[in-house]
């Protein structure tokens, strides 16, 4: 009796262990996923759950855990990374936008490089290749992109335009004007503006830069060919300072109530990303007959461009469970993926095989443009720019607009400013 | 069988370490190590080198045209908001120590704001304070031209020059109600007495508030100006609940915030905390010598 017992205690004892250790070895590095985003609500919280529910049926025996940080373009979110990574305690990934706003993690040796999964996982040719070339930094990838977004969008009201007499879209910005024109002679301002936090009109600022000068010339800003004391700078601040004399007076709102002065046909234009789109379709509204879109005017090009910016994930160097944080980097490239986050996102995929009947007829147009423009990267959300230009940017197009876009001299000394801050 | 003296006088002592170890590390620790970080270069997000930098720190804010525009803005708020919550706070207070019907309901009216979270508060004057004019009007525009007031609209905290008086507002409105308490608390210290002894001597109200009550308040009046000083310097989520980082309302905690999460210019972000601790200190520093001396002399 006595041996069985201690038999059974034997065996009991064997089965525990084994059970403990079984699990805890898979668990070094794939206990569970920590991914850290500032997606938290509407078709964004909606676009990450079709996509972790890709990674949870791939990956079933992975706990995900979201460390959502709420709050617009990450404003919130960055804070709290920052501390985390200066900490060493980063998550397993974290979102960003691809381009130089990683430019800071990548000098300090924080995030890993990502080639070897651009290779093992074809990326490189399924990608556009303009968009790896712009990824790339010294031979190196630090992120996945999961959609592109389009900032240099023109929205506006059929029934508005109708209103004032405009028949079709402005291609130039001199026609943009005239439209602007008309519209204010009918009581309706001639753009909406989104003051607060500054940001976009930094981003009004930048379609504006690239309307009046070209891509080509626009795409030397940033590396310093294209002279920000020079002619082409000051006639596109020229334009600016006309834009801004046809805003709203209300000089706070935040985009989606800037976006609702168009909508409700009480301002005509609206410059803004893509994601204006299926914000409005989320408040039941239809393209085509309460809203509609063109291409941002444009001076010089002969062709579209199209001024992206892209959310990306990325893998932190000396994060708990690389392997989950692979895993989750996989299906962020993956076709399911990107078919089951972008639609309500209201993004398109990166990838050029993805299938278009998911998605609405604005981001059917998109997609058909993405594969064929000129590509340019918005300064305002992270390509250009590192963290410390970016909001030098911000700050000197806000400052000028709040002035009443009369100190051209000032604003121009601080772009050259911003552009020192984004090298230094 | 009373026990008269403590036998082991290192007891309570013991009793306070954990609170006098968790001081000295979280709050002069930390204190000592944001000055380190302050000489320091890591002035990015890449940079591990602690080692000295002497005052180049310290000395690139003052030519930092983004710090002076902070400072400057921070100064411009702070007069307005504690000159402003004084007076009204002072009037307040004044209507009712006469002891009127209600008053403990009109105290609770008075202090409600307090009780309001900075960013829901932020959230609701932002849209008071709303720059649209005339028939877009909203908000505190839209109710000056229902008072035939129309010429006074504006553009509030938008505005290029005044946007720091219109953020005050916000913040007076929130904080009057606690300065009115501190004065009433004030008032009611005053024993009764001196007020007869004064009516007995002749005296009219007037010269019953200037030269018997007011001098009585000198000290509340100290501790209101200190408490609001303070508040006033380090002044960050009502801010930033209205206008987040806009260029023309920064001020230095907005400042700071930039530097360090958008810039991770750890060493400058120190340097500006430091530059604020040290505002703080000079207004803060006085009043406790003050205090303890009154005290000791009691």
């Amino acid at each position: 009796m006595r041996l069985n017992k201690l038999r059974m205690a034997a065996v009991v004892t064997a089965v525990a262990v084994v059970a403990t250790v079984m699990p805890a070895s898979q668990a070094a590095t794939n206990k569970q996923l920590e991914i850290f985003t500032w997606w938290a609500s509407g078709g964004e919280a909606a676009g990450l759950k079709g996509m972790t529910d890709v990674f949870v049926k791939a990956n079933p025996n992975t706990p995900f855990v979201n460390a959502t940080v709420a709050g617009a373009a990450g404003v919130n979110a960055k804070g709290v990374l920052v501390s985390r990574m200066a900490a060493g305690n980063p998550p397993d990934t974290f979102q960003a936008h691809a381009g130089q706003e990683l430019s800071g993690y990548v000098k300090a040796g924080q995030v890993e490089d990502l080639t070897f999964l651009y290779k093992s996982e074809g990326w490189n040719k399924i990608f556009p290749a303009g968009l790896v070339k712009q990824l790339t930094t010294g031979g190196k990838i630090y992120s996945v992109p999961v959609n592109i977004h389009r900032a240099n969008v023109l929205w506006w009201n059929p029934a508005a335009a109708k209103k004032a007499g405009i028949t079709a879209a402005p291609k130039t910005l001199d026609e943009m004007l005239v439209d602007m024109a008309k519209f204010k002679a009918v009581g309706i301002d001639g753009i909406a503006l989104a003051g607060n936090g500054d940001w976009a009109i930094a981003h009004l600022f930048d379609v504006v830069l690239l309307g009046s000068m070209g891509s080509a010339k626009y795409n030397g800003l940033w590396t310093g060919k294209t002279s920000w004391r020079g002619p082409d700078v000051k006639k596109a601040v020229d334009y600016m300072a006309k834009i801004l004399a046809y805003g709203n007076s209300s000089k706070s709102l935040d985009w989606p109530d800037a976006g609702k002065l168009v909508t409700g046909g009480k301002a005509g234009f609206f410059i803004m990303g893509d994601w204006a789109s299926s914000q409005w379709q989320s408040d039941g509204l239809k393209l085509e007959t309460d809203y509609t879109w063109a291409p941002a005017p444009n001076n010089v090009d002969a062709g579209p461009v199209y001024m992206w910016l892209s959310d990306s994930f990325t893998l932190p160097k000396g994060a708990v469970n690389r392997d989950a944080g692979i895993a989750w980097l996989k299906v962020c490239g993956s076709l399911a993926g990107q078919d089951s986050f972008n639609p309500l996102k209201g993004s398109i995929a990166v990838r050029t095989d993805s299938d278009a009947k998911k998605y609405d007829s604005y981001l059917q147009a998109a997609m058909k443009e993405w594969k064929t423009d000129v590509l340019v990267g918005s300064t305002v959300h992270g390509v250009n720019y590192n963290n410390a230009g970016m909001a030098a940017y911000d700050s000197a197009v806000g400052k000028f607009y709040t002035g009443g876009a009369k100190d051209k001299t000032g604003l121009i000394a601080s772009l050259v400013a911003a552009l020192a801050a984004s090298k230094a | 069988m009373k026990r008269k003296h403590v036998h082991n006088p290192w007891g309570g002592f013991f009793f306070v370490l954990p609170s006098i170890l968790a001081i000295a590390v979280f709050v002069y620790g930390m204190i000592g190590w944001t000055l380190k970080l302050s000489f320091s270069h890591r002035t990015n997000a890449w940079s591990k080198d602690n080692s000295f930098a002497g005052l180049s720190n310290y000395t690139g804010l003052l030519e930092d045209p983004e710090f002076t525009h902070a400072f400057g803005n921070l100064m411009k708020f702070t007069v307005v908001f504690m000159i402003g919550t004084l007076i009204s706070g002072l009037i307040m207070s004044l209507l009712l120590e006469k002891g009127i019907k209600g008053e403990g309901l009109f105290r609770s009216i008075y202090l409600y704001p307090m009780a309001i979270s900075f960013i829901a508060m932020g959230t609701s004057w932002r849209w008071l304070m709303d720059s649209a004019h005339d028939d877009k009007a909203t908000g505190l525009n839209m109710v000056l031209r229902a008072a035939h007031l129309g010429i006074l609209q504006n553009d509030w905290y938008s505005s290029e020059k005044g946007s720091m008086y219109a953020m005050a507002l916000p913040a007076i409105w929130q904080m009057s109600g606690y300065v009115m308490a501190l004065f009433l608390a004030g008032f009611r210290g005053i024993p009764d007495d001196l007020r007869e002894a004064a009516r007995v001597d002749g005296a009219s109200e007037t010269k019953i508030y200037r030269h018997i009550l007011f001098p009585q308040l000198k000290p509340t009046f100290l501790t209101v100006l200190i408490i609001l000083g303070h508040i006033s310097m380090k002044v960050f989520d009502l801010i930033y609940g209205i206008a987040s980082k806009s260029y023309v309302t920064k001020v230095l905690a907005i400042y700071l915030w930039q530097v360090i999460f958008d810039f991770q210019n750890f060493a400058k972000g120190s340097a500006i905390a430091m530059v604020i601790l040290v505002i703080i200190a000079v207004v803060v520093i006085p009043y406790l010598r003050y205090v303890n001396k009154s005290e000791e002399m009691k």
